[in-house]
């Protein structure tokens, strides 16, 4: 599960790292930190906002030891949906059920689609589909277009997905 | 001053071209030590045979004039066991069905002792394996540059110039016939048809495109490079194939919109994630792969060298003769 929380620390040196311990200390995987310096609060304190993967759900540990240290937590949000993909489908779309083809990855419950572009050009043609999916994490995002796959043969819709490696 | 003796067989497009190459070439050619004699060469009516070296300029007007070499009606198959020579140059058409003819033409060659250079795929989509087995045991060199990506060098790349890494994965564009479809209706907004159409008005598309069009050719390179540079044993039936025939001019609109183009791409994997297909995908415009017209390009992912990107002409007469010269000069230098 990917976490967002917004933490505010005092404004003196070594709070960052009082902050950041307890989270490694219970296993978070951390992405990002923003540390809003230029933003201080009204009571002098720093907004600082982070980021982090927690597979061990020990999420009320973490609060309370950053509680001890004296950081204030002021949000914990479940940013969930962190990896994105954008598909293309051509086939008989809309006759196919179009919700349906929706609600088979919306219903994991791990992964979304978040916008989707149809292209008509007749009652009778072929439509052609923009898809954006989002997941939790790249191996979510893999099974969620596995049962796009799936869906999309039985209805005979041809999928075009990305190429896998960038240039780098 | 070394004389190496060699046949062509096949003499259409490639044939012709590697004939006029060695003309072209003939003074580079003897200043790497390097006398070539085209002893033999047969298309489907016959063969023209001479022990001392045809005169290819005469040989290339009377196929001009009156549409075969054939001086005697020796078969190709005749030449191969009967004419004495070093190097055999397979270019007879592809069949991805059965082989043949040159898959005999190959063998035989072998069993005869004479190194063989080809750009015929058929025999090599489906029996690699045997082929290879038939050339190490009988002591001779055999090559296969211009059956992939025609003028791009991705076999020798992989084997030469890049020794001692490992190649993870190569993706590519290896049909031009594709990607000129698929540019042009990016391009102008048409529709499949219609470029198809205009593909085949051009000389671009055969009048019967299928084995471009529905991934086939770009399938059977593939099945070479899983073989060649994967060592794979894996034949045509073993790639996941979807060709080109479904998209649309909105769909290529559609991904236009996000910066990306689609293209018919093959994708080879070796390890624990075997894959095998080939697919239209979605290209960053940016990406290196998104080359446009007829072009080919590869993308090799080595272990050492990082990725490694080549473009090319992926087709063409004096294209793939170039491949087919540059095996022949590696067997040549081979042979001293
Ligand atoms: N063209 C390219 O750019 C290109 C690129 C890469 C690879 N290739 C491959 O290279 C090979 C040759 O291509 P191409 O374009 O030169 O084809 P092509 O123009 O159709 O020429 C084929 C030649 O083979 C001859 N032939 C057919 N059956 C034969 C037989 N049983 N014995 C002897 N000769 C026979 C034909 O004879 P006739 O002249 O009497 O009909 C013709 O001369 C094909 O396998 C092709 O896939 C071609």
């Amino acid at each position: 599960m990917i976490i967002s929380m917004d933490l505010e620390l005092k404004d003196i040196p070594g709070q960052l790292v009082h902050a950041l311990i307890p989270l490694s200390d219970f296993g978070a995987n951390i992405m990002s930190v923003l540390h809003h310096h230029d933003q201080p609060t009204p009571s002098g304190s720093i907004p600082v906002q982070v980021i982090f993967e927690l597979k061990n759900g020990r999420l009320k540990d973490i609060i309370t030891e950053l509680e001890k240290n004296d950081i204030r937590v002021v949000t914990v949000g479940k940013k969930r949906l962190y990896e994105e993909v954008t598909v293309i489908l051509i086939g008989h779309i809309v006759h196919n059920d179009m919700s349906d083809t929706i609600d088979q990855i919306d219903n994991t419950g791990f992964a979304e689609v978040v916008s989707i572009s149809i292209s008509m050009p007749g009652i009778n043609e072929q439509s052609s589909a923009s898809l954006v999916i989002n997941a939790e994490d790249k191996n979510k995002l893999i099974e969620a277009m596995n049962i796009l796959k799936t869906v999309a043969e039985k209805k005979n819709l041809l999928v075009i997905e990305p190429i896998e490696n960038s240039f780098e | 001053m070394k004389t190496i003796r060699l046949s062509i067989i096949g003499f259409g497009a490639v044939g012709q071209g590697v004939a006029r190459v060695l003309r072209n070439k003939r003074d580079y050619l003897v200043h790497l030590g390097i006398n070539l004699l085209v002893v033999a060469v047969t298309d489907s009516h016959g063969a023209c045979i001479d022990p001392d070296g045809l005169d290819l300029r005469a040989v290339l007007q009377r196929k001009k004039e009156s549409g075969t070499v054939a001086t005697s009606n020796a078969s190709s198959l005749d030449v191969i066991k009967n004419t004495d020579h070093d190097l055999v140059i397979e270019a007879t058409p592809t069949d991805i069905e059965t082989g043949e003819p040159g898959l005999t033409h190959i063998i035989e060659s072998f069993k005869h002792g004479r190194h063989v250079v080809t750009s015929n795929k058929g025999p090599l989509a489906l029996q690699y394996k045997q082929l290879y087995n038939e050339a190490k045991k009988h002591g001779v060199i055999f090559r296969f540059e211009a059956t992939v990506g025609g003028a791009m060098p991705i076999l020798n790349l992989a084997h030469d110039a890049l020794a001692g890494n490992r190649i993870i994965s190569i993706e590519g564009i290896l049909n031009g016939t594709c990607n000129y479809i698929l540019s042009r209706m990016t391009e102008e907004s048409l529709s499949y048809k219609h470029v198809l159409g205009e593909a085949q008005d051009l000389g671009i598309a055969e009048s019967d495109p299928t084995y471009d069009v529905e991934g086939i050719d770009t399938a059977c390179k593939l099945v070479i490079l899983a073989n060649a540079i994967f060592e794979m044993d894996v034949m045509y039936g073993d790639v996941e194939v979807t060709g080109i025939t479904k998209i649309t001019s909105e769909a290529l609109s559609l991904a236009n919109v996000e910066n990306n183009v689609i293209r018919l791409i093959g994708e080879v994997q070796d390890g624990n994630k075997r894959i095998m297909r080939v697919a239209p995908r979605l290209i960053p415009k940016q990406h290196p792969l998104a080359v446009g017209g007829t072009l080919n390009v590869a993308l090799l992912k080595t272990d050492t060298a990082g990725p490694i990107c080549i473009s090319g002409k992926g087709a063409g007469s004096m294209e793939t003769a170039s491949a087919i010269l540059s095996d022949i000069i590696v067997i040549c230098h081979k042979n001293t």
